[in-house]
């Protein structure tokens, strides 16, 4: 989700802000987060790039409120002389596709040249995934010369003065030394040859999708006409998002240029503003929003929403790059529909419902121990290593670990006593006798499962001050009232003091232990008094 | 009136009562009671508006450690003394070790006695001085000790000399600040005590077995509680607030119909993200946001991969798909279920190879993001599930069907907003009105799963009512509780307090 601020004044030259407006907003689903003196913030989901600017915005948004609705033409002129970008066979291996064009008679000031900032940023870090599929470069053509060539060197030889700074660098040296290199510097690691855009006189423009020279890649309030490049992987996204920029572009006042592409094997000329049709059946779309619309209505509606309607065939705006299938027309006359306007209705469909056996099972055994007094509690699944090494577990042991968490919880249990400990130890102010108990998923590795885990559910029970006595009348007043003949034998186990622990077993199948909890554990947890407690395996109990 | 109050006294109150013209100390000489059974008398006493009661901060000389040490085995000069008053004369090493008293200790002893001049010293030698009527004798400050803890500004002269050299001296003595009891008689009071007391044996206190089996209480009375009266307050078990509001929801969920699914917390991509259309460079997949394991797990067989593939790759079920190379091995790697959708698209998988393509099915069940723990986030958190299988769903049901269930969690008021998901399409965002703070709470999302999802899963399209909002939230409204971490933080005096779904 990308956030956009929307200058208010701007705004309220198309229609006055008020409550109704910011519902309104909402509703085309850019959630209004923050509204303030000068701006209001909206949030963009991620399958609207071409709503990430303020022209962008205020061209879905006049429509859906019923002005300017249909589909908006963009004129494209015809390529110029020089207008032209020979790509190079050496960039297959890096960088392989670009889509190009020129926009003249622009007036930018200080506003519009930070929105074409903010929309290429914007989209670098959505679509573009921080620069990895898409990386957007506008030069100011006053100071390049046409035609453009896109090819791959060796690094070493590529040298200019990339933007905010005030030397010349090689490819590697701006990886590794200028803030922005570093930033993206794994983009372009173990390549042989980096991408450069270079102009007729030789001079570099860009090392995509890193960083534009400082000669020739900013625009300023001077600037009138530019030349815009997208370079990625997949040239039809490529175009797409050419295809946002220069409509924003043209929104300002700007004339669209085409420029020739001398890709290796096929020419092609970007950008490609025809838009795009989708069949689209009418019942199709009743059926799913549950509405009875006339086809007129539908036309209406579909209208709203930027495109065009005729018998059956809907036309595509050039700058959506979300309509994957007939379903996303139907969600967007849904949207011009109104969220608000549909009545819910729950339909008549007869079906019986049921919980799930396990969950019934722990429901019944929190039931029981509540009754004995138990607090029920709920913890992490995940746990630190502080506390397993608190809980005594050998640095050996084989932990299942999550890779780069955030926090110090970064192993999931493998048994849930550990996690009752940490509750415990975390307690030792809360009055006393302390009963608690706990349902829940523990896990071990397991060659056999899909995943590589085994998950199983567990029952752990931990009472203090409390002995073995009382601790097993616990388990077996839990075995009369489940129905469960469970039989204790003699054995060992780090948690517990020898000689007091037992093995739980239910046909003659070993699911648990209990016993009293060694005074060493209780010292790491700073426990005071003697701690009992069982824990068993709850699955197949029943 | 006054019966029915002097009905109510305990034996303690009782005793006190004639007494609360003096001070505490002859209230509990006269009535031999300790000073706090003393004390709480007169605060029940005022509970029944017999006294007024309040209390005034005060400084107390008492007792400190090596004081309360003293007041047993006698000051150090004591000690020094009594063995002078046997020896006569001793060397002061001698001395030292035969009273096995600190050097500090001598020292102090020493300077006391000659003050006083009991003693004298003459070439490491001390001389008896004192009389043998002066050895006998309390000293002032040994009084003193005896009658602490005092008031400060109750001193009278004499012992505010043994104060001053006491304090001098190391632990014996540290000045606390308290409070004191301060009581006045009522009119209720007052009129009580002129009254004559009398005797009230045949008052009963506890009835006992014995009582009942003899019917002893026959012609007496009990005495009357004060039923006012705080009483200590006690707790019981029960089961974890969360699990009871996950229960609660499980309960709205089977009363509509709906059949609960269950599954596991580690899930591969494939069913996490694959399954339900999200491009294996989704911002979502990355480690950032996802917790992985180094494990790579299996996928199912290989018709339903090449399905899911398809579905991604394009032109399949009428749609263009994400158009990039699907590949297997992203789909194997092993995460923490992101959500319970994971859940939706296993079932799906399992009802694509029934002839009958149709079902309510529900979860509610933990998931995990790679998160910081603050006030609002949390790297577990709680979701509930549900599916609707039909031919003839519609978006109207999906609203419904959520509507209903947010009504029946205690939200009357519930919004629709649209909303951005890989899978689904229409996508909903719930918003539930929360009446105090007035604001649109953001719950989760919703829709109808995207064609590419039910094609490669069921093996046709069929619409299928998806939901997956959090229900965290809706619990920390419930509970009125601000701090997200509040949920998973156990801390049994919270719990014990904690009141019921």
């Amino acid at each position: 989700m990308a956030t956009i601020t929307l200058d208010k004044k701007e705004f309220e030259k198309h229609v006055k802000f008020n409550a109704e407006i910011e519902t309104k907003i909402s509703m085309l689903g850019t959630p209004v987060e923050k509204v303030d003196e000068e701006s209001i913030s909206i949030d963009v989901s991620p399958n609207r790039p071409d709503m990430l600017s303020f022209q962008g915005f205020m061209r879905s948004f006049l429509q859906f409120i019923g002005k300017k609705t249909g589909l908006k033409e963009y004129k494209i002129h015809k390529p110029e002389k020089d207008f032209e970008v020979k790509i190079d066979a050496s960039v297959n291996e890096v960088r392989p596709f670009t889509a190009c064009a020129v926009v003249k008679n622009l007036k930018f000031d200080d506003n519009k040249i930070k929105e074409i900032i903010d929309i290429q940023e914007k989209i670098h870090t959505t679509l573009g995934r921080s620069r990895k599929k898409i990386a957007i470069g506008i030069y100011p053509l006053e100071k390049i010369k046409l035609p453009i060539k896109y090819l791959a060197l060796n690094p070493k030889e590529i040298k200019f003065i990339p933007l905010e700074s005030d030397r010349e660098m090689d490819g590697l040296q701006i990886l590794s030394s200028h803030p922005t290199g570093r930033e993206y510097a794994h983009l372009l690691e173990g390549k042989k040859k980096f991408p450069i855009f270079v102009d007729a006189t030789g001079e570099i423009l860009s090392m995509p999708p890193i960083i534009n020279s400082h000669k020739t890649g900013k625009i300023t309030e001077t600037t009138k006409e530019v030349f815009i490049e997208c370079s990625g992987f997949d040239f039809k996204t490529l175009n797409k998002t050419l295809n946002i920029v220069v409509t924003i572009l043209a929104d300002i006042g700007g004339e669209i240029y085409s420029m020739n592409l001398k890709y290796p094997n096929k020419p092609q000329v970007t950008p490609d503003l025809k838009p795009e049709k989708m069949k689209l059946n009418l019942e199709n779309v009743n059926k799913l929003l549950g509405l009875s619309l006339k086809e007129a209505e539908i036309k209406k509606l579909l209208e709203k929403m930027g495109y065009s309607y005729n018998k059956g065939s809907v036309e595509i705006p050039a700058y959506r790059i979300d309509v994957l299938h007939e379903v996303d027309l139907i969600e967007d006359i849904a949207i011009a529909y109104g969220y608000d306007n549909f009545s819910p209705e729950i339909p008549e469909i007869a079906t019986i419902g049921e919980e799930d056996k396990k969950q019934v099972l722990a429901g019944k055994i929190a039931e029981i121990l509540v009754g004995l007094g138990f607090l029920g509690v709920s913890s992490y699944h995940l746990i630190s290593e502080d506390m397993l090494k608190k809980a005594g577990k050998s640095e050996k042991l084989e932990k299942i670990q999550v890779r780069d968490s955030k926090t110090d919880f970064t192993i999931l249990r493998q048994d849930l006593s550990c996690s009752l400990f940490k509750v415990l130890a975390e307690n030792i102010d809360s009055e006393y006798p302390q009963k608690i108990c706990e349902v829940g998923k523990i896990f071990k590795r397991n060659e056999k499962s899909g995943t590589g885990i085994e998950e199983k559910t567990q029952l752990a029970c931990f009472s203090i001050p409390c002995n073995f006595t009382q601790i097993k009348q616990v388990l077996e007043y839990l075995g009369r009232m489940l129905n469960l003949q469970f039989s204790l034998k003699e054995t060992e186990h780090p948690y517990y003091i020898p000689g007091r622990t037992g093995k739980i077993i239910l046909k003659d199948k070993e699911i648990g232990v209990i016993g009293e909890i060694h005074p060493k554990i209780l010292k790491n947890l700073h426990l005071k008094m003697p701690l009992a407690g069982f824990e068993l395996c709850v699955d197949g109990l029943e | 009136m006054s019966n029915d109050i002097l009905d109510m006294l305990s034996l303690n109150e009782r005793k006190v009562l004639p007494h609360l013209n003096k001070g505490l100390k002859e209230i509990c000489k006269s009535t031999g009671l300790k000073k706090e059974a003393a004390i709480r008398a007169i605060e029940f006493l005022s509970n029944k508006n017999i006294v007024k009661i309040s209390f005034s901060d005060v400084e107390k000389v008492v007792l400190d450690v090596n004081g309360i040490n003293y007041l047993k085995k006698g000051l150090p000069e004591r000690n020094l003394l009594n063995l002078l008053a046997e020896k006569k004369n001793l060397i002061l090493d001698e001395a030292k070790k035969i009273s096995k008293l600190t050097a500090n200790e001598v020292q102090a002893a020493i300077g006391a006695l000659k003050k006083k001049a009991m003693i004298r010293i003459k070439d490491n030698k001390l001389f008896l001085e004192a009389k043998p009527e002066e050895i006998s004798n309390k000293t002032l400050d040994e009084k003193f000790l005896e009658i602490l803890p005092i008031e400060l500004n109750k001193l009278k002269p004499e012992e505010k000399f043994s104060l001053d050299n006491l304090l001098r001296r190391k632990n014996i003595l540290k000045i606390e600040r308290g409070k004191v009891l301060n009581w006045e008689l009522t009119e209720l009071g007052k009129k009580l005590m002129s009254e004559k007391l009398e005797s009230r044996e045949d008052l009963i206190e506890q009835l006992t077995p014995d009582m009942i089996l003899r019917e002893s209480w026959k012609g007496k009375r009990f005495r009357r509680y004060d039923i006012l009266s705080k009483v200590p307050e006690i707790s019981g078990g029960k089961k974890h607030f969360v699990n009871q509001a996950v229960e609660h929801a499980r309960k709205i969920w089977t009363e509509l119909g709906f059949k609960e699914m269950s599954g596991n917390l580690v899930q591969t991509s494939f069913w996490n993200f694959d399954a339900l259309f999200t491009p294996q460079d989704h911002p979502a997949r990355e480690m950032q946001d996802t917790f992985f394991l180094n494990l790579s797990g299996n996928l199912p067989d290989k018709s339903i991969i090449n399905e899911v593939k398809k579905s991604h790759e394009g032109n399949f079920a009428g749609s263009k798909g994400w158009q990039y190379e699907w590949k297997e091995d992203e789909a194997k790697k092993v995460v923490l279920r992101t959500h319970t959708t994971c859940l939706s698209s296993r079932t799906l998988y399992e009802l694509g190879k029934l002839k009958d393509k149709k079902g309510k099915f529900f979860a509610i069940g933990k998931c995990f993001r790679n998160e910081t723990v603050d006030w609002s986030h949390g790297f577990e958190f709680n979701q509930t599930e549900g599916i609707v299988v039909d031919k003839n769903a519609n978006f109207r049901n999906l609203l419904g069907y959520l509507k209903i269930f947010f009504e029946k969690m205690g939200f009357k008021k519930v919004r629709f907003r649209p909303s951005y998901f890989p899978y689904t399409e229409p996508s909903v965002e719930i918003d539930v009105f929360h009446p105090e703070r007035k604001v649109w709470l953001e719950i989760g999302g919703a829709g109808i799963f995207r064609p590419e999802v039910t094609k490669a899963l069921l093996g046709e399209v069929v619409p299928v009512l998806a939901w997956g909002p959090g229900i965290d939230r809706v619990l920390m409204d419930h509970y009125k509780i601000q701090d997200l971490r509040e949920l998973y933080e156990n801390n049994l005096t919270k719990l014990r307090k904690m009141r019921f779904w």
